[in-house]
Parts: C-alpha cells; sequence; structure tokens
C-alpha cells in the first residue's frame, strides 16, 4: 500500500514535470517500485525483467533520446479536455472490469485449476527443472516463448530499418545544397 | 574525459561481475528466478554502460555492431532450430524429450539451448538499439 501510494506520488509528478530529464529519472523510479510492488507479490521473475527493463535499459535509451531532442516540454497548443475525458473513461471501464475477477490469491481460480496443478506435479519428473517458472516457459509453452522472440526480433528489425532510414536522408539532404551552389 | 577517473575505475570494477551476473541468471534458471531474456539484458547493459563510460567506438571493439545485428536473428533462428531438429528426430516441433535417449536429459538441453537463443535474440537486439541511437549525432 505504502508502494503505490509512492507510484502514485511518482505519477502526479510525472504529469506535473516540465523538465523532461525529471521525467524520465521520476520514470526509473516507477519502474523500480514496480519491481517492488512484483516482488511483494511473489513474481520474482517478472520483477527482475522490470527492474532490468524498464529501470535500467528504458532509462538509458530515454536519456539518449533526451541529448538527441530538447530537454524541455513545450507547452502543450490544446485543451487536455478531451485526453482527460478518455483516459477517465478508459479507466472506468477498466476498473468495471476488474470487479467481475475472481478474488486474488484464491485457491478455487480459474487460472489455478486448469493446466497448473499438472505442470506443478510432473515439472520435476518430466523436464528435471526443480523452477517451474522455466520449465513452463521454455518446454511448456515453448510455442509461447518462441513468439516472445521473434517479437523482440520484428520489434528490434522495426527501430532499426527506422533509424537507419532516418540517417540516410539525413545524409541526402546536404547534398542538395552542395548541387545549388554549384550552380 | 579525464575527470570522470571515480567513474571509469567503478565501471571497470563493477563489468566482470555484471556479466558474471548474466551469466548467473542464464544458466541458475534451472534452480532460481531469471532466464535468457533477463540475462540478455544484463548482458546488453554491460556492453551499454561500457559504451557510456568509455565511449562508442570502445564499446563497438568489443561487441561490433555488425555482429550485435547478426545476434538479432541468430537468437531466433537458435530457437526454431532446435524446435526443427526435434521435428527430425521424431518428435513434436520443440519436443525437446527426442533429443536425447533420456528425455528428461533431452528437455534440459533443449531448455538451456533455447534459452540460450532468447539470450543471443534479447541481448543483440538491446546492444543494435544502443548503438543506433548513440550512433546519431545531436540533430
Amino acid at each position: 500500500m505504502v508502494l503505490l501510494t509512492l507510484m502514485a506520488a511518482v505519477t502526479v509528478g510525472v504529469v506535473r514535470q516540465r523538465n523532461l530529464f525529471g521525467v524520465v529519472i521520476l520514470g526509473g523510479i516507477y519502474s523500480f517500485m514496480m519491481a517492488s510492488v512484483l516482488m511483494v507479490l511473489d513474481a520474482v521473475d517478472v520483477a527482475m525483467t522490470e527492474a532490468s527493463v524498464g529501470a535500467g535499459i528504458s532509462t538509458v535509451l530515454m536519456l539518449s533520446v533526451l541529448y538527441l531532442t530538447k530537454s524541455r516540454e513545450s507547452v502543450p497548443h490544446h485543451t487536455p479536455l478531451l485526453p482527460l475525458v478518455v483516459s477517465v473513461i478508459t479507466a472506468g471501464v477498466l476498473v468495471y472490469g476488474t470487479l467481475d475477477l475472481p478474488p486474488f490469491g484464491a485457491a478455487d481460480n480459474p487460472v489455478h485449476l486448469n493446466t497448473a496443478p499438472r505442470y506443478l506435479e510432473k515439472s520435476i519428473e518430466e523436464t528435471g527443472v526443480p523452477n517451474v517458472v522455466t520449465s513452463v516457459l521454455s518446454s511448456y509453452r515453448g510455442y509461447d516463448t518462441l513468439g516472445e522472440t521473434t517479437v523482440v526480433f520484428t520489434a528490434g528489425i522495426g527501430v532499426l530499418l527506422l533509424l537507419r532510414g532516418r540517417r540516410r536522408k539525413r545524409k541526402a539532404r546536404p547534398a542538395r545544397p552542395e548541387r545549388g551552389s554549384a550552380k | 574525459m579525464k575527470l570522470d577517473l571515480i567513474l571509469r575505475i567503478t565501471a571497470k570494477l563493477m563489468l566482470p561481475f555484471m556479466l558474471m551476473f548474466a551469466f548467473y541468471v542464464q544458466f541458475h534458471a534451472d534452480y532460481g528466478p531469471g532466464g535468457g531474456f533477463q540475462a540478455g539484458i544484463i548482458a546488453a547493459a554491460m556492453v551499454i554502460l561500457y559504451g557510456i563510460i568509455f565511449g562508442l567506438p570502445a564499446a563497438q571493439k568489443v561487441v561490433p555492431a555488425r555482429l550485435a545485428e547478426f545476434m538479432v536473428p541468430l537468437g531466433v533462428v537458435i530457437f526454431a532450430g532446435v524446435g526443427a531438429i526435434a521435428m527430425l528426430m521424431g518428435g513434436e516441433f520443440l519436443n525437446y524429450s527426442v533429443l536425447l535417449s533420456d528425455s528428461v536429459r533431452g528437455q534440459l538441453i533443449g531448455i538451456l539451448l533455447v534459452e540460450i537463443g532468447v539470450l543471443v535474440t534479447v541481448s543483440g537486439t538491446m546492444i543494435a538499439i544502443f548503438y543506433t541511437f548513440a550512433g546519431r549525432g545531436r540533430g
């Protein structure tokens, strides 16, 4: 609860802050607190990913983007009324959706009754891996993880293509005035 | 660059441990939390830290940009390749039990190889993205 309150405070800070450097750092802090929340919920693997990706790599990438752009957010030209209404409605729908969810952590929830018991019982016997998370991720659900790896691959290729394309264009741009000056 | 002596020495001290930790997370995933994804990020973070402290050319001497970009599809190929080999050896796609005569050991080998595939793709992607971002001058 304390963590969630702190996270809310950080979010308010992100919204009010105009200095983008501060926003990036606050984003990193938010990620670390999210990782702590996930630790409290016993999702150590996810917490680790959040800490390394959310707080580590993204912060570094955001900082290197910041180096390329201005470090102050420009003052918005339009009123924030429409986005506010949209987000309030979305949040309301999401909260309404959570009302239908089964109680958190109850043993007879559908997720715990479908395939999970079989994984838990047979994991060591069938794969010899004591950590069930690993055996589920890479053996029982190998397809899903292959899909995830492909997503990372596709996203990486996409980002690289976009950035490379820009660079070529910029190289082409100075060439044109040169031709013009020669005339 | 001369002023950040403390940063450089601290980074130098930390780098081997970061790589160690990445491999620990990678190969200890059978027993503790972690796996190819987290290990890939940590390994990439090591290269990125090196690049930040010692400059981009030094980092590209350790991991050339070409290699990082080559790693991006390589990991997917490793992952899918393990699945295809399992298929060739008479099992279903990604059924590692047929990789060795002992099905449990086959599973272990399969998981290990697949996690290496994930590690290669994730770290390659992160390093390549960092290189392209850092390689662009202030526009």
